[in-house]
């Protein structure tokens, strides 16, 4: 057809679109792994080239490790939470019986989703505020006051009370994604099964889970994938303490780059993130590709 | 048959119990976010649980007053220059791709789709120096034009999906009737994809609203720190005034939760069509 015939005006179309992309997230991505090479600092210009030797050191830093640990235990809580829990929840609400209550609870569990970190962050740590939090105060409303505890400024318990904010926050969401794939099953797999005398949970494992299979995988990766991006959480709550016991990746970047003014070893953290989330954005896109083909 | 019934009533009940207590434990915070702001600072601590005996609402216009304004007025400036656009220029990009045939398409494509794939911590350092260097770091364009430039992979995607279904005998009949390849962008294609272009700026909306690590290091000086941060800065100057820091949380909500409840439509069907995870 004529109208789209002239390839200068597809260009101009294309163009702001382009060269933003390339200027703003291509570029910065390479410029990283070279400013990874150097030792250098925010405020002079001096750059020293000290090839490999910020990787070196990182491989041989405690933190480091601590960091993926972190954000390891991040990723599989939040694959228990909301990819499993997710579909259970989602799996439950669609039965007969819950169908009119649906649009409240899954409204009411998405909620959180959509307020920012720094408010579910701050809301949080007054949640668990050792005077005046309400889970120290329902401890000791049930008795149970020994086990009332500073959950934030106890390195052992830390990581997990942002792990469980951030359950909190993000579960609904899942749910909300499954509730969406469910609905896409064909009913009269469920009819059958009926017909057939099984039951709830029967249903859920023979036809849900298979059906939904996929959509199971790829919410697995970008859970895992998330679980090596966060940053917010505990940046908000905890900025990697107490001592450095929840840092995780981004928020050890942050502090080499912005507070320790190492830049070269903060770029070399962040090509470490990228080698990671980069591996697993290609699996997921290869997961997905294959149900397309299906 | 009996015993199975009794047994599926008691595990509904469970059911039942279990979702309003996960219920329970979203709303009560959030509630109690609310009154707290409500309540005197001495009457916080003597009374966490309890609803406020006396309604103060100095609190919201203290948090308003230190600095909660600005953040506002910052956040939803950059927000809606971001989302503008963002979505216009990413709508001019998916209609090239659906559109036209040329060489480098397939490229093109990849660009768009490969930065699906980067994640914006990556370019955390490179970024603050680029930013320094095109002189716009601590300034709205800091947030701005990298807020754009990650929102354009997803929103290309996502209108382009659209493009591709939406038939084409509009733009046939408009071409017949002398429309070239501009006037059909901006009067029939924005037009006609309303829904996803609406669904697409919701979410925008709510990602720039709610970012926290560009703003935190590309912004320093308070006057152009979008809420997220300024709540951090709040946090800081107000120590323990928590009546006025849950006063200025529930006013950073409210933008985000009218325009969830209204717009929850469009809301679930961009989250659906895309692994958009805040």
């Amino acid at each position: 057809m004529g109208l789209y015939h002239n390839k200068k005006i597809a260009f101009l179309f294309i163009f702001p679109a382009l060269l933003l992309m390339l200027v703003f997230i291509y570029y910065p991505i390479f410029q990283n792994f070279i400013y990874s090479m150097f030792r250098w600092s925010a405020f002079s210009s001096e750059k020293i080239f000290i090839g490999i030797d910020n990787y070196l050191r990182l491989f041989k830093d405690p933190v480091f490790y601590i960091a993926l640990k972190n954000n390891l235990l991040y990723a599989s809580f939040s694959i228990f939470f909301q990819v499993g829990l997710g579909l259970i929840i989602a799996a439950i609400l669609e039965e007969k019986f819950l169908r009119k209550y649906q649009p409240f609870f899954r409204t009411v569990f998405f909620i959180p989703a959509i307020i920012s970190i720094t408010v579910a962050g701050l809301l949080w740590q007054l949640i668990y505020n050792p005077n005046i939090g309400i889970i120290n105060e329902g401890l000791r409303a049930i008795g149970l006051d020994n086990l009332a505890h500073p959950w934030l400024a106890d390195g052992k318990t830390a990581i997990f009370s942002v792990i469980v904010m951030s359950q909190w926050q993000y579960t609904g969401y899942i749910v909300l994604l499954f509730i969406v794939g469910i609905h896409k099953i064909p009913q009269e797999l469920y009819e059958s099964a009926m017909i057939d005398g099984a039951n709830s949970i029967q249903k859920f494992w023979t036809i849900t889970v298979p059906q939904v299979k996929e959509m199971i995988i790829v919410s697995v990766t970008i859970t895992i994938i998330g679980g090596f991006k966060v940053f917010d959480e505990v940046y908000v709550m905890t900025g990697g303490g107490p001592g450095r016991s929840t840092e995780v990746l981004s928020s050890f970047m942050y502090r080499s780059g912005f507070r320790n003014d190492e830049m070269g070893y903060a770029a070399a953290i962040a090509t470490i993130i990228f080698v990671i989330t980069f591996l697993l954005t290609l699996l997921e896109l290869k997961i997905s590709h294959k149900k397309d083909e299906v | 048959m009996n015993k199975t019934s009794t047994m599926s009533r008691i595990a509904r009940s469970l059911i039942f119990i279990w979702f309003i207590t996960y219920a329970i434990c979203i709303i009560y915070p959030l509630l109690w976010m609310v009154i707290s702001g409500f309540k005197t600072k001495s009457e916080l601590f003597l009374n966490t649980w309890a609803l406020p005996q006396e309604w103060v609402w100095g609190n919201y216009k203290t948090a308003w007053d230190v600095g909660v304004g600005r953040y506002f007025f910052n956040s939803v400036f950059v927000t809606s220059i971001s989302v503008a656009l963002s979505v216009i220029i990413s709508a001019g990009c998916a209609f090239a791709l659906s559109r036209f045939r040329f060489k480098g398409e397939k490229i093109i494509l990849l660009i768009v789709i490969g930065g699906l794939m980067l994640s914006p911590q990556v370019s955390l350092i490179s970024l603050y120096k680029l930013l320094q260097k095109l002189n716009i770091y601590n300034t709205y364009l800091a947030l701005i034009i990298p807020y754009v430039a990650f929102r354009i992979p997803f929103t290309t995607f996502l209108i382009r999906s659209y493009l591709i279904d939406l038939p084409r005998e509009v733009e046939d009949a408009a071409y017949i009737d002398g429309c070239n390849s501009w006037g059909v962008f901006w009067q029939i294609i924005l037009p006609m994809s309303k829904p996803i272009i609406s669904t697409a700026s919701l979410l925008t909306a709510m990602q720039v609203w709610n970012e926290f690590m560009f703003a935190l290091v590309f912004i320093e000086d308070s006057k152009y720190k979008t809420i997220p941060i300024g709540l951090m800065s709040l946090r800081s100057t107000l120590s323990t005034d928590w009546t006025v820091l849950l006063a200025g949380l529930t006013i950073s909500v409210i933008p985000m939760i009218i325009l969830f409840i209204v717009f929850q439509k469009q809301f679930v069907r961009g989250l659906t069509s895309g692994s958009v995870k805040g």
